[in-house]
């Protein structure tokens, strides 16, 4: 047995790291922007728009404003998990059946799966990643924190992004309409009743 | 999922000159993306109508209501006007999908989607409506949410959109704009039985989009509403469902207006119930009178059989529940 | 050894792990981002028997970014030897494109990798595969079966024959699949001859003696990673075909490959809770002391393995019943093989039995309650042995007064409230306690943190917190100072996260661990002339706050600081172990009574349960704030089994017919109101050395036949199928 813990493999972490560093400097690119395409960043060539007809696009992402080439067929829950690096949204099913892939698109709560990356011209996208102010989490997530809104994590971020959407909305007039509104995020683990009692905890911080 | 090239459009005319160049529309994309995944759909060219000038709700002379085709179902359900003049078409889209997917989702979509049958969202299965003449999976396969009214040998599966029901059932016109100009189309003659060209599913040209749904008007008092039965409280196509509406004057109904969901291949208009219910004064008895007909020229298959009682029962509940005795 | 304050064991913690996944910076396996890495897709196969006589790959391999097609004309000769270190069944399991034989609807016939995902899944859909099909029997219904096990005590048969009471039932359960948010998913690496892996498992051994038995190479030269698990209730049990068809494409395209399931492919390729008819007679006098059972449970495995569940064990022990008989048959059919699913065999068992209990207590006229109590068992009938806990009563006993019990009419349909129909139903809960072998290894820095490991998972129970808890406690450190790390095969070794084991096997292995390293400080200290405590017996100090101190006379002491400081330590470690008897002299369960509320809509038939109790006997609890979500969340699992889920098979060609979330119906936020778990306060050292007795199967057992009870109070309708659903309602 060694004594030192295992190293660390490289994580997405260190990918977001990169992308920060990357957005934060301006690279070669103009002010702030960042392009993503043909070996423009990530460690290997191959990209969003070698394989199919692609298009350029201009999004924000968690307040970045970013230019990508994508492959029209890349959704946005792709865009952000394999050129992005932004793997907090996750992928259930691919099929807005669970809600795992939730995210702000122009402040509205959608299925990333089921959108498109090339529709999102001039787009505002907010993702888990973007949801805390430095240090300081989201009154949400400091909320399903406290009430241990979730067991495995997996669905958490679209259950926290659809909670945001729940939240800016005004459906959180009771328990029930919560339930209601929170029916777009299925949580395997069974985490129902901390979900709505975190969103309550967020809608009274507000 | 097939590669497609990709335009925007920001006006009409250029919609429609690439709609009629084999584009295909799309709008919330909550349906086409899903199955272009499955690729139940293969379109070549997409053509992205999102930023048309298609989003507002209006009042019609007298109490009607104009639905812009791209307004997305949450707008719809929550507008003002919409609340006030049809509390049915409110609640049919907030039973519908998950809020995320409404966020999305446009009305002119919503009454476009495509069945919710496995069989024909399973490309290694056959299926009439996906690819004509492989036969129907579905009618001696597993069919309880399956059809029991309007079905033919080529297909028996539903219409999943629940809003539709509430259109179908208020008489609405679907407004269309295409290479030839403008037309409407009455909605019960817009979405299509199967019959033999299950393939068919709207009565819509190469090139034509929707612009409108219009509600006509109806007199007031209206009181109306939607109900939706379904195994899980929320998330989940209608197992049955039904809109209703109704115009009670001096204690006695002058309009009806209903109509089923999750039995028909299309949205079921239920006319004969309409008529039970027409000149009569609101009673449980009545309710009950006239939901018996309700299911008349149902066909059940194999696992849907029980959908034949549930659906009286549904409209039962709705008449009661909107026209009130209780 | 003095024992130590128990500080942060038993109260309320939120999870260590918590602000990693609300930020979304927890990394489940295809979050890793590994340099280099291409996209694998599947081809699944669109018969469920026969052969392939086919495969025109060159559309897909003409799409642009396409790397590789493989399929069984052109993969390599995997080794496939047997491996003992697996949850692997009887039977000759699948081997990825070794041959041309199709098993089974949606089995893995062809994989396409691609530079991008976007190619590799147009490449999948464009590989046509042909086939020469053959009729598969997907269907469990009326078949004879195969006889697995026997059980017999007394004489059922006699019993039954003179019984003043007789029940003889037949009972029917839909297949289930596990459905975790989370599709399986791999990323696999070769450097050289060595392979990593990082998989979502429950098991990380499992899948590196798995993934070396594929390929024949040596089991250290597999390393499998697996930090976060987004799910899993089982199905991360076993090693399934797409990890070793990973790692099969890395090795092809010399490239890292990442291949994540289709929620589609979630119902093909990997296990669920397989379908069961159970017939149950039961024989009783007039006071509901049950005098016989026969059971004969039948579900359905695979022709090419045969899937065993303990299917046999709440029948022999749960009640005070003399002459029992039970014969388990399987029925092998032309699908894929099942997988222990959360309470495997115990959820299912239970259904059965407790159905069967409130149709007796119904039909005597006696509380269904009571006669529970009137069953209780003194000792395990089965072995002889004593338990080693059984608070059933006082489950029972808290439980009806939480839920009211006693306002309750016994009358079914007696109670409405407008539309709804309410009924009250009640069960009991149980399962066993199991225990393996674990190892920990803990280690103290000089700046008085200690970071503890072990090769366990955490699929959502929160093992890191759990851990860290016990370690904290042991080591005599606030929470914040630990760090515990799993998931790792450089770690030492652990048992799968699965039957509930892993609190019990890998804490205690934590707690020797931690209890080792403590003593170790301890016998420097006070062996140290320059310490305070020099000369002082060991066993009368304690660890509090990371200082070392007299049990009697605090203020004697030093911190670990000071100590590894003054010897000029850098750290300080330890290694511990957990390696239960093999045999106990004790019969070990956990149990619980599960009360449940429901309302059925008098017209259509919906059935939604409006309030839910459970109480549990299940030993000590470490982590009390997780034990309640991980309760509640055995009850929305419960709901889903009782009321939703159902996997259905189109007999026809063995399709499945909902293999996807809109179809296959799991609970939603709106299906769940009111639930509430109340853990008796418990400590069972004779099960392990911590005192618990797993929660994780334990909360899922008993919730279905609560509700179908339930159901049958509101209505009068008794329902033997799952799920009940309206058309048997209307």
């Amino acid at each position: 047995m060694s004594t030192d813990p295992p190293a660390a493999e490289p994580s997405a972490l260190s990918r977001r790291t990169f992308v920060a560093t990357t957005v934060a400097v301006g690279g070669a690119v103009a002010a702030g922007d960042l392009v993503v395409g043909p070996s423009a960043f990530g460690a290997e060539p191959s990209t969003a728009a070698e394989t199919g007809p692609s298009t350029r696009v201009s999004l924000v992402v968690n307040g970045r404003r970013l230019t990508v080439v994508v492959d029209n067929r890349t959704s946005l829950l792709d865009l952000l998990r394999e050129h992005l690096g932004l793997t907090g949204s996750k992928k259930g099913c691919n099929a807005g059946a669970c809600g795992a892939c939730t995210v702000l698109v122009d402040g509205r709560r959608v299925n990333s799966c089921l959108t498109l990356a090339v529709r999102l011209e001039g787009a505002e996208v907010t993702t888990i990643e973007g949801l805390a102010k430095g240090e300081r989490l989201h009154p949400l997530q400091q909320a399903f924190i406290d009430q241990d809104a979730f067991q495995c994590g997996f669905c958490t971020p679209g259950q926290i992004m659809s909670g945001v959407g729940c939240l800016k909305e005004g459906r959180t007039g009771s328990a029930e309409e919560i339930r209601e509104w929170m029916s777009g995020n299925l949580c395997r683990c069974g985490c129902y009743v901390k979900i709505v009692r975190a969103v309550e905890q967020a809608a009274r911080w507000k | 999922m097939y590669p497609f090239s990709y335009t925007r459009v920001s006006d009409l005319r250029t919609a429609v000159q690439a709609g009629s160049d084999g584009g295909r529309y799309i709008a919330g994309g909550t349906t086409l993306v899903d199955l272009m995944r499955e690729t139940v759909e293969r379109p070549g060219k997409l053509v992205d109508i999102s930023a048309l000038p298609l989003r507002e709700v209006t009042a019609t002379k007298g109490g009607g209501l104009r639905i812009g085709a791209l307004m997305r179902m949450a707008e719809v359900a929550a507008h003002p006007t919409v609340r006030a003049l049809y509390a049915v078409i409110s609640q049919a889209l907030e039973l519908s999908a998950s809020a995320q997917l409404r966020n999305m989702a446009t009305i002119g979509g919503n009454i476009m989607q495509r069945t919710r049958c496995t069989y024909f969202r399973d490309v290694t299965a056959s299926c009439n409506r996906r690819e004509p003449g492989t036969g129907c999976a579905a009618r001696e396969g597993f069919n309880r949410t399956h059809a029991i009214l309007g079905t033919s040998e080529q297909c028996v599966a539903t219409h999943p959109s629940d809003v539709a029901v509430a259109f179908a059932a208020l008489e609405a016109t679907v407004h269309l704009l295409g290479p030839a100009g403008e037309r409407t189309v009455a909605f019960s003659d817009f979405l299509l039985r199967p019959d033999n060209t299950p393939q068919r599913e709207q009565s819509i040209r190469q090139g034509e989009l929707i612009t409108a749904v219009e509600v006509p008007a109806q007199p007031r008092p209206l009181r109306s509403g939607y109900v939706k039965v379904r195994d899980r409280q929320s998330y989940e196509f209608a197992l049955t469902s039904a809109a209703v509406a109704l115009h009670v004057r001096g204690g006695v109904i002058q309009v009806a207006k209903v109509a089923a969901g999750g039995v028909g291949t299309v949205p079921w208009k239920l006319s004969a119930v309409e008529q039970r219910l027409i000149g009569q004064r609101p009673s449980e008895a009545l309710w009950t009178q006239a939901a018996e007909v309700a299911a008349d020229g149902a066909q059940p298959l194999a696992h849907n059989n029980f959908k034949v009682e549930l659906l009286k029962r549904t409209v039962e509940r709705q008449l009661r529940v909107v026209g009130g005795t209780r | 050894m003095s024992p130590q304050p128990q500080k942060a064991v038993g109260s309320p913690l939120s999870r260590v792990d918590g602000r990693l996944k609300v930020t979304g910076k927890a990394a489940y396996a295809v979050d890793h981002d590994i340099p280099g890495a291409v996209h694998a897709v599947v081809v699944d196969s669109s018969i469920a028997l026969g052969r392939i006589t086919g495969i025109d790959t060159s559309a897909a391999e003409a799409c642009p970014g396409v790397l590789k097609v493989i399929t069984h004309r052109n993969a390599p000769r995997l080794v496939y030897r047997d491996n003992p270190v697996s949850n692997n069944p009887r039977g000759r399991r699948l081997r990825v494109f070794q041959d041309d034989q199709v098993l089974f609807f949606g089995q893995p016939v062809a994989a396409v990798v691609a530079t991008t995902l976007e190619a590799a899944q147009h490449a999948a859909s464009l590989v046509e595969v042909s086939y020469e099909a053959r009729q598969p029997t997907t269907d469990l219904a009326g078949r004879p079966g195969n006889p697995l096990l026997n059980y017999a005590r007394g004489d059922a048969e006699a019993a039954l024959a003179s019984a003043e009471v007789r029940l003889d039932r037949e009972f029917h359960l839909a297949r289930n699949h596990h459905n975790p948010i989370e599709p399986h998913a791999t990323i696999a690496r070769w450097d050289g001859d060595k392979l990593t892996l990082w998989d979502k498992t429950q098991y990380v051994i499992g899948t590196q003696n798995e993934a070396a038995a594929v390929f024949g190479i040596p089991v250290e030269n597999v390393r499998v990673i697996s930090p976060f698990v987004g799910g899993a209730f089982g199905t991360g049990l076993r090693t399934w075909p797409h990890v070793a068809i990973a790692a099969l494409a890395a090795r092809e395209v010399g490239r890292p490959v990442k291949l994540a399931l289709s929620r589609r492919q979630m119902y093909f390729t990997v296990g669920y809770r397989p379908r069961y008819e159970y017939k149950l007679r039961l024989g009783a006098d007039r006071q509901g002391r049950v005098t016989a059972m026969a059971h004969e449970p039948t579900y359905e495995t695979s022709n090419h393995e045969t899937f065993w569940e303990a299917t046999l064990f709440l029948g022999q022990m749960l009640y005070n019943v003399p002459n029992v008989s039970q014969t388990l048959r399987t029925v092998s059919l032309d699908v894929n093989t099942p997988l222990w699913m959360r309470g495997p065999g115990f959820s299912s068992t239970s259904f059965c039995i407790e159905v069967a209990m409130d149709e007796l207590a119904h039909e005597l006229g006696i509380d269904p309650v009571e006669l529970r109590l009137r069953n209780e068992p003194t000792r395990d009938l089965s072995t002889g042995q004593p338990f080693s806990t059984r608070r059933l009563r006082e489950c029972f006993r808290v439980g009806a007064r939480e839920f009211g019990w006693d306002r309750r009419n016994p009358k079914p349909r007696s109670t409405r409230d407008g539309d709804w129909l309410i009924g009250t139903g009640v069960a009991t809960g149980c399962y066993d306690t199991n225990r393996a072998r674990a190892e920990a290894h803990a280690r103290l820095d000089a700046n008085g943190t200690a970071v503890v490991q072990s090769a366990a998972s955490d699929a959502g129970p929160g093992t890191y917190t759990s851990m860290t808890q016990v370690a904290a406690d042991a080591l005599g450190l606030a929470v914040r100072e630990v760090e515990f790390r799993l998931g790792d095969t450089l770690m030492p070794p652990a048992p799968p996260q699965g039957a509930s084991q892993l609190m019990a096997s890998v804490g205690s292995a934590v707690q020797d661990t931690c209890d080792k390293l403590r003593q170790q400080a301890i016998s420097l200290a006070v062996g140290d002339r320059r310490s305070p405590l020099h000369g002082v017996n060991p066993d009368d100090v304690v660890v509090i706050g990371g200082r070392l101190q007299v049990k009697d006379q605090p203020a004697r002491g030093e911190t670990y600081r000071q100590l590894l400081a003054r010897n000029n330590l850098t750290h300080l470690e330890a290694n511990g172990l957990y390696n239960p008897e093999a045999e106990s002299p004790y019969s070990m369960y956990a149990y619980s009574a599960v009360f449940a509320e429901v309302g059925v809509d008098v017209n259509l038939g919906l059935v939604r349960v409006r309030r839910m109790l459970s109480v549990y006997d299940a030993g000590r609890i470490i982590s009390p704030k997780l034990a309640d979500s991980q309760a509640v969340g055995g009850m929305v699992g419960g709901i889903g089994m009782a009321l939703l889920e159902h996997t259905v098979t189109d007999h026809r060609d063995g399709r499945i017919v909902n293999a996807n979330l809109a179809d296959y119906l799991v609970p939603v936020n709106a299906d769940i109101r009111d639930l509430r778990a109340i853990y008796l306060d418990g400590d069972d050292r004779k099960a392990d050395p911590i005192g618990v007795k797993g929660l994780g199967e334990l909360v899922k057992v008993g919730v279905a036949p609560a509700i179908a009870n339930a159901v049958f109070h509101a209505t009068g309708r008794r329902v033997h199928e799952l799920p009940i659903t309206a058309e048997a309602l209307l």
